[in-house]
């Protein structure tokens, strides 16, 4: 096909990991952020990563994604057939490679409107560069055809095909985490990351959220997730990693770990969080 | 004088100063107060209040009496008529609506061509909209055109030297400073550097150092773009990856680093003296042969037509890829970064792009009048960033409109304001613009509504069709924030990734790909307000 620009995201049908996370070690002077976090996610999977504040959650996203550099480490992820080294990318090339991430504070561009939001992220596929597009021609023309087209599905897709037109900054709170999220799947990822995006939910958006991370995964786009809320997490995700002062302490099926003792006394057992108890 | 009785006064005392009137009134108040002190006599050492009083005197108190008082009703005339314009320019522009920001067809029978417009609509679309824009363009560029021949020589030249130059510099400053955010307060370096190179390939008697060859004026434009383009290059690889404040201090840095240059470097650039006697802009083609000469008019139109090309590039650029990453980078730059956007390379390539419309400005400088360091200091920096700033940050035109009103101003008042106090006015009207008009005489528009092209196509999804609010299922619920039913929901949602979208490649946009299904979907088109029952001849105008 001549026409086809924008790529489709990569087939997910291939068994496999999709990220591996191999003693990842972040420190901030004498603070250790992150202490040898391991994780492995396969493709086309659900993981929650879950733990307390300030366990390192968030510092393993940045460390995934190019925005910190761990000191040791390795974490490898396989965009097609072979595995690449994320560690010592910068954020822009972790994203090409097909890592999308949202925002604990949500980041938009506040004065583009929903649809350009969307439009940067499916733009980082395109072809036409900085002097071919100005020229006007047939192919570019197309090109800025199907990403908009593209963008307006995906707007679809997380039920803000409405809001098209507004400016992303004016929109309530919940909408703008779903933009954050079809922004992200703008950029054609094979591997979603989301961070906390049931903060501040109601419990209405939180089953609508239950609903599109599923989409998602059923479109074969592996979920990364980082979230509080247990019930949530043991919704969507088929495996859960549960943090703690930058180590990992317990990995499994979502039933292991709300049993698991150590889970209960870190982060289930010592918060009255009513929310979090099973 | 005690008690309750007066409570009511008081309150209405504390609450008078937020009315409009009274505190326009205090703004008219202030400038005519600071215009006085201004133009009155100095003060000395042994009579230091000799300023004041003397400013103050009886009969030009009255004067600045009356001057405050004349100001005060323009600012509340023009507030009036402001307000009466925005009432005007929403319900034209909710005329338009449904055809810039809507679909076509909501109905989605999209076969035929769009029903004629309504009445309205009709005459609406000359006024506003791409239409309305275009037609303006073309009225300021006949004026633009057609004005300057009647004008005396003093302003042609002030039209070229003053206005032009200084629109173009407007114009490259804003693609970095507008577009993508970074303050840059070295920008008249590049200035420089274009007309330094232009003199330096241009002729062999104007510097101390020259080109072993001399190139005919004409092409020292594209020289100069390149040259100024790599030294915005050079100037940003090591330091567009610091941020903000920063960024603004290295610049400066840059800029005065320029300007000693230019005056100390005698054996290079001729020092203090300046440049002069370059040849004037000539064009030596075998087809072509034209010499721009000493009158100010050529220059003039010479400029009229690289600030239409730059505006149309840019134009361009604006509403492309690259004018999205750019923004993107401005309202957020870890996010951009995040989303895939280069963004330390779309900041190169803002500097290189602003700098080089700089480069040119310099030709133009270069080979019109005599130069010397002084023109490029850290105040004409800073001019250009008010003129960028009073015009409107991000717009093209208002930039250009800046630089006229602001130089043209400062051109009519060359008699009566001594060049040392213009800024101080500057300074006045850019507080005043940013206190009426904080984003500028003519601010961007933003968030423009993109029509949407594919309309027939997007709410075909078989499962849209059994289940109404499918796509839409989470849009609506959630964002009404109301109870909502997880229920059949978005599961097989409008799939976004290997779904209709992407792979209905290169089909030509609605008309043939509309299936009749696609009209029936209920919900989740995307016509919004109008409802798809309305049909697309009938607006809802007004």
């Amino acid at each position: 096909m001549t026409g086809r620009v924008i790529p489709d995201p990569r087939p997910s049908t291939a068994a496999g990991p999709i990220l591996d996370v191999r003693a990842v070690t972040l420190r901030f002077g004498g603070l250790t952020s992150l202490d040898g976090v391991s994780l492995r996610q396969e493709r086309g999977s659900v993981l929650a990563v879950i733990g307390p504040n300030g366990a390192g959650k968030t510092s393993l996203f940045n460390c995934l994604t190019g925005a910190y550099r761990p000191q040791q480490g390795s974490a490898r992820f396989w965009a097609g057939e072979d595995a690449v080294e994320l560690v010592g990318r910068s954020p822009h090339r972790v994203a090409r490679l097909g890592i999308a991430r949202t925002f604990q504070n949500i980041r938009l561009f506040p004065e583009m409107s929903a649809v350009e939001n969307v439009q940067v992220g499916v733009e980082v596929r395109a072809r036409a560069g900085a002097l071919r597009g100005l020229l006007p021609t047939p192919a570019v023309r197309r090109e800025e055809r199907e990403v908009l087209e593209r963008s307006h599905h995906l707007l679809d897709f997380v039920g803000l095909g409405r809001r098209a037109a507004l400016p992303a900054g004016s929109l309530p709170y919940g909408e703008q985490r779903r933009l954050e999220i079809a922004r992200a799947l703008g950029t054609t990822p094979s591997l979603l990351l989301l961070d906390e995006p049931a903060a501040g939910a109601t419990a209405a958006e939180r089953r609508d959220l239950v609903t599109l991370i599923r989409a998602i995964a059923e479109q074969g786009v592996s979920v990364l997730l980082i979230e509080h809320d247990i019930r949530l997490v043991a919704a969507v995700a088929g495996s859960i990693s549960v943090l703690n002062f930058g180590r990992v302490i317990a990995a499994g099926h979502p039933d292991q770990i709300r049993s698991d003792p150590a889970v209960i006394e870190a982060y289930l057992g010592d918060t009255d969080d009513e929310r979090s108890r099973p | 004088m005690s008690g309750l009785p007066h409570q009511p006064r008081l309150t209405r005392l504390t609450r008078l100063p937020r009315s409009r009137r009274v505190r326009s009134l205090g703004i008219a108040c202030f400038l005519s107060a600071l215009a006085a002190v201004i133009t009155g006599p100095s003060g000395d050492a042994d009579h230091p209040l000799a300023g004041i009083t003397g400013s103050f005197a009886w009969p030009r108190l009255i004067i600045f009496v009356v001057a405050a008082l004349g100001l005060w009703a323009a600012l509340l005339s023009g507030g009036h008529l402001a307000s009466r314009g925005r009432a005007l320019s929403t319900r034209a522009r909710a005329a338009m609506m449904p055809s810039t920001s809507m679909p076509p067809a909501p109905g989605g029978d999209g076969a035929g061509p769009p029903a004629p417009a309504g009445p309205l609509r009709r005459i609406a679309a000359p006024i506003t909209g791409r239409h309305g824009a275009r037609l303006g363009h073309l009225a300021l560029l006949a004026v633009a055109l057609a004005v300057p021949p009647a004008l005396s020589t003093a302003a042609q030249q002030a039209l070229v030297g003053e206005i032009g130059v200084y629109a173009l510099l407007a114009l490259g400053l804003n693609v970095v400073v507008g577009y993508a955010g970074l303050l840059d307060l070295g920008y008249i370096a590049f200035f420089a550097i274009g007309a330094y190179t232009t003199a330096y390939v241009t002729s062999a008697e104007a510097m101390p150092w020259h080109a072993p060859w001399q190139i005919n004026p004409f092409f020292a434009l594209p020289v100069a773009l390149v040259v100024a383009a790599v030294a915005g290059v050079v100037l940003g690889g090591p330091t567009l990856r610091l941020r903000g404040d920063y960024l603004a201090i290295v610049t400066l840095g840059f800029g005065e680093i320029v300007q000693l240059l230019a005056n100390n470097a005698d054996g290079v650039t001729g020092g203090p003296r300046g440049v002069f006697g370059l040849p004037p802009l000539s064009v030596d083609l075998p087809g072509v042969r034209y010499s721009w000469g000493l009158n100010p008019l050529p220059y003039y139109y010479l400029l009229v037509v690289l600030i239409v090309l730059v505006m149309v590039v840019f134009g361009r650029w604006e509403r492309s890829r690259t004018g999205r990453a750019w923004t993107a980078i401005r309202q957020d730059e870890v996010a951009a970064e995040a989303t895939g956007v280069a963004t330390i390379r779309m900041k190169l390539l803002a500097f290189a792009v602003g700098a080089s419309v700089s480069g040119f400005a310099g030709v133009v400088l270069a080979t019109k009048q005599f130069f010397n360091p002084q023109s490029f200091g850290l105040q004409a920096s800073l001019l250009v960033l008010t003129i960028v700033i009073f015009g409107g940050m991000g717009s093209r035109l208002g930039v250009v409109l800046g630089a006229l009103v602001l130089q043209g101003t400062a051109f009519l008042l060359r008699d009566t304001v001594p060049p040392a106090d213009r800024f101080i006015y500057f300074g006045a009207v850019v507080v005043l613009m940013m206190i009426f008009r904080p984003s500028g005489l003519l601010p961007p528009r933003r968030h423009r509504a993109l029509p949407r092209q594919d309309v027939p196509g997007t709410p075909a999804v078989p499962a849209a069709a059994g289940t109404p609010l499918v796509g839409a299922a989470v849009g609506a619920t959630a964002g009404a924030g109301q109870d909502s039913a997880l229920a059949p929901g978005a599961a097989p949602g409008p799939g976004p990734l290997p779904a209709p979208g992407s792979l209905r490649t290169s089909g030509p946009p609605p008309a043939s790909g509309a299936s009749p299904g696609s009209g029936a979907v209920p919900g989740p088109g995307p016509g919004a307000g109008a409802g798809p029952g309305v049909g697309p001849g009938a607006e809802p105008a007004l």
